[in-house]
This record gives structure tokens, sequence and C-alpha cells, in this order.
């Protein structure tokens, strides 16, 4: 028995995965591809619904993770899954043994260019909800060329209950992601204009709700229920829009300083190479498909092999975070009950 | 003028950018909870005027605040303003107030 335990991904849900192994006896091994832990909330600003900033999150994993005696590995991807989770194989052809492996590896932002009709990556100030989040991070929202925007629109759902480019999933996070972004534009820039396209506003977590009447009543936020068709650029380098007002039943077109794509979340890429594991199975839309969706969320059809956070469905960082203990705990379950 | 049956069709789409929206602003500085209004259809469905004419209040104020104006006093003058709407509303608009008000500024504008 060697306690090894590998989670493959350093985001929140690995971090927290490896902390709990740790304070239950075993010896985590935590394989991260990027130069540092953290995942996507490297990237994030703030978080909804608190606004409370990222990198507190981010500071309190890695200060427990740094007390625990954790084996952790960066710039480093894993290639392959062991059969019964005894392993993994990383992509310099290394092998590292374990007795069960724990996949954290979280998912993939859609890329917001596959929507070539808004033009992100075409025209200036086309941006992401991610970009945004980098704006705030540098000091504040402007256009390309430097000024202040007046007027802002906010599309939801980009990449998201979309068939056209094979996303059908909700991703769940982004509705409340851009109703907190609209608010903090606001913020930012008091006399700004923003309009928010919605198909469903769906807000499903605690304070969510409260949030969004917030953006309505006291940010004045102009919510309109349609998507937007496309998006132009016009002469004076602002973006035209086309979209039905549903609500009322006739088109509606306008013209905005700033584009901003709720962006959702689709499922990583190293998914299809986990997979040829055969006891890892994926959903429909590349997500893994954890041993069932009740008791079994955290659980494949190996004993030793084990799902935590966004690599099964879209999650908020609360959820990711709870499913690492679950993990933990089932990983610790399985493998005290073989031992002698 | 020989007149062959044709017409000029006017575009339906609303156009932000041409429409005035000054009321509109004006409206929801009034009454910024009337931006809460997620078009539930509550207000419709218990109205007893829409029961029986086209009156929709939920599709009025949208169509008020996108800064669309035509036809609208007359869709108001079927509401009679029995604020059943009102007892209706999940999110507590006033919404026999909001009818008022719109229908008075209505007024001033053809005015």
């Amino acid at each position: 028995m060697t306690g090894r335990v590998i989670i493959i991904g350093g985001g929140v849900a690995g971090m927290q995965t490896a902390i709990t192994l740790d304070e239950l006896g075993f010896k985590p091994v935590l394989i991260e591809k990027e130069e540092s832990l953290g995942g996507k909330l490297c990237r994030w600003d703030r978080l909804f619904p608190t606004m409370t900033p990222a990198h507190e999150v981010l500071d309190d994993l890695r200060n427990r993770l740094g007390s625990t005696s954790t084996e952790v590995h960066t710039a480093t991807t894993v290639s392959g899954i062991e059969e019964e989770g005894r392993g993994v194989t990383l992509t310099d052809g290394r092998h590292l043994e374990a007795e069960a492996v724990v996949v954290a590896s979280g998912f993939d932002i859609f890329p917001a260019e596959r929507k070539e009709e808004y033009g992100y990556g075409l025209y200036d100030n086309v941006y992401t909800t991610v970009d945004v989040e980098r704006m705030f991070r540098e000091g504040g929202v402007r256009m390309a060329n430097g000024q202040t925007p007046k007027t802002v629109a906010f599309l939801h759902c980009v990449g998201s209950r979309d068939e056209k480019v094979n996303q059908r999933h909700c991703s769940r996070v982004c509705c409340i992601t851009g109703v907190k972004q609209a608010i903090e534009v606001k913020q930012q820039i008091p006399d700004a204009e923003i309009f928010s396209f919605y198909m469903d506003m769906r807000m499903f977590g605690p304070g969510y709700e409260e949030l969004y009447r917030q953006a309505q009543q006291q940010y004045n936020i102009h919510f309109i229920r349609g998507r937007i068709s496309e998006a132009s650029p016009t002469i004076d380098h602002r973006i035209h829009i086309k979209a039905e007002d549903t609500l009322i039943g006739r088109p509606l077109r306008m013209s905005v300083d700033m584009l901003i794509l709720a962006v959702g979340m689709q499922a990583g890429a190293s998914n299809e190479a986990f997979s040829q594991n055969r006891h890892i199975e994926l959903y429909p839309s590349g997500f893994l498909r954890p041993l069932n969706q009740f008791a079994g969320n955290v659980r494949s059809s190996s004993p030793r092999l084990f799902y935590a956070g966004t690599v099964t469905a879209p999650k908020n960082i609360g959820e990711s975070i709870n499913e690492g203990i679950a993990a933990a705990y089932q990983v610790a379950r399985t493998l005290n009950s073989k031992r002698p | 003028m020989t007149s062959w049956g044709y017409s000029i069709s006017r575009p339906r789409s609303i156009d932000i950018d041409r429409n005035d929206m000054s009321y509109s602003k004006e409206l929801l500085r009034e009454y910024p909870e009337l931006q809460t209004c997620i078009a539930c259809g509550n207000c419709t469905a218990a109205c007893t005027a829409a029961n029986f004419t086209s009156f929709s209040l939920r599709k009025v104020h949208t169509l008020v605040r996108r800064g669309e104006y035509q036809g609208m006093a007359e869709e108001l003058e079927k509401c009679m303003l029995c604020g059943k709407c009102r007892l209706a509303c999940p999110r507590g608009i006033n919404t026999r107030q909001i009818v008022l008000t719109i229908k008075k500024h209505l007024a001033n504008r053809s005015r």
C-alpha cells in the first residue's frame, strides 16, 4: 500500500481533492498541464454573486495545499489513464503509478470565433466574458481605441444550447456571469447604457436571482429576450446588431460600442483521450458520464477511477470544490476497504 | 394618377438608434421596479380587458420602453383600471400606476 492517488488537473476541484486526501492520510500526486495551479479561476477577477475577489479563493486553496505533502507536477500533461486506475501515462512517455486516479481536468472555454456571425476576432470591440475579466483585472473596460464604451450589449448563450456548434447543453454559470459583469461595467461607467440579450435567465444558485433583480432595478440593465442573429461592424467601428425582441414579436436593431459574448463551457479536449479507458464514458456533449447522477456523481464504473468538478458537467466553484471533497472520501472508502 | 394597388411596406424593425428613448429613460427613472418585469404574463392572464380584447400590458410597456408609441394610447384605452394585474404581479410592480403614468405621458405627447 503506497497510498498514492493521482489527481489530473490542478484547478479548484483538483486542489481540494488533494487537500482532503492528504487530511485522510493518503499521498496525493497533483498533475497540472499549465505552469501554475488554479485552473480557469486564475483568469477571473471577481466572483458571482458576492463579488469576492477570485484570488481570495485561490490563495486559500494554495495555502492549504502548500501545508500538505502533495507531490505537485506542473507543466505536465496526461495522455492516458490506466484501465483500473493504477496510474497514468504522460505525454513525455513517462508512467506514474498510483492506487487510484481522480480525473479533475475541467472544461474548455467555448471558442467564440466558431460563431462567425458575431465577428469575434474579426471586428474590433467584440469580446468574450473571459476577455472582460482580463480587462477588469487590468483596470477597466476599454474599447480597441482606448476609449470608454457608452453603449454595451451582452449576448448570452454563446456556445450553449446551440446545435449549430454541437453544444446542446446549458453551461449554467454564464447567465449569472453576464449579470455580474453587466453590473461591474455599469459600476465602472455609470452613464453607459447596457443591454443584455438573453434566451432564458437561469439563476440557479443562492443569491443569483437577487443579483439579477439588482441588475434590473438598481443598475438599469435592459434585458431583451432574443438571440442576436448577427453582428456587423459599422463605418465608425461600432457594432450593429440584429435580434428579435421575442416578447414583442418584432425584429430589433441597434448599434453598440462594444459587444460582449457570454461564452459557455465545453467538454475538455482531453476527455476524448481519457475515454480510451473502457471505464470512462462520454456524454454526447463530450463531458464524462459519472456512475450515476444521484449518489455516484464522483464515481466511474471502475472502483479506482473518480471524477471531481467540471470534467463531468458545467459547475460553479462551490460545487466543484464540494466534489473534490466527495471524490477524496470515495477514494478513501475504496482504498481503506482494500487495506489488510 | 393610376393606382396599381402597390404600396411601400414600412419596416417592422424596432430601431433603438432612431427611436426616441427619452421617455423610456424617464419612465424607468420614476418606476425602476418596472425593469424587474420577467415577462411572465400574469398581469395579462389576470386582466379582464385582455380576456375580451388584444390588450396586453406586458406588450404595451415593453413597446413603450423600446420607444415605440404608435397605437399605444388606443391600446391603453382598453384598460379599466381595476388593478387585478397589480394583485397578480409576482415582482410587486404597481402595474395600475404604470398604466396611468404612460397614459398621462401619451396625452401630453399628442398635445
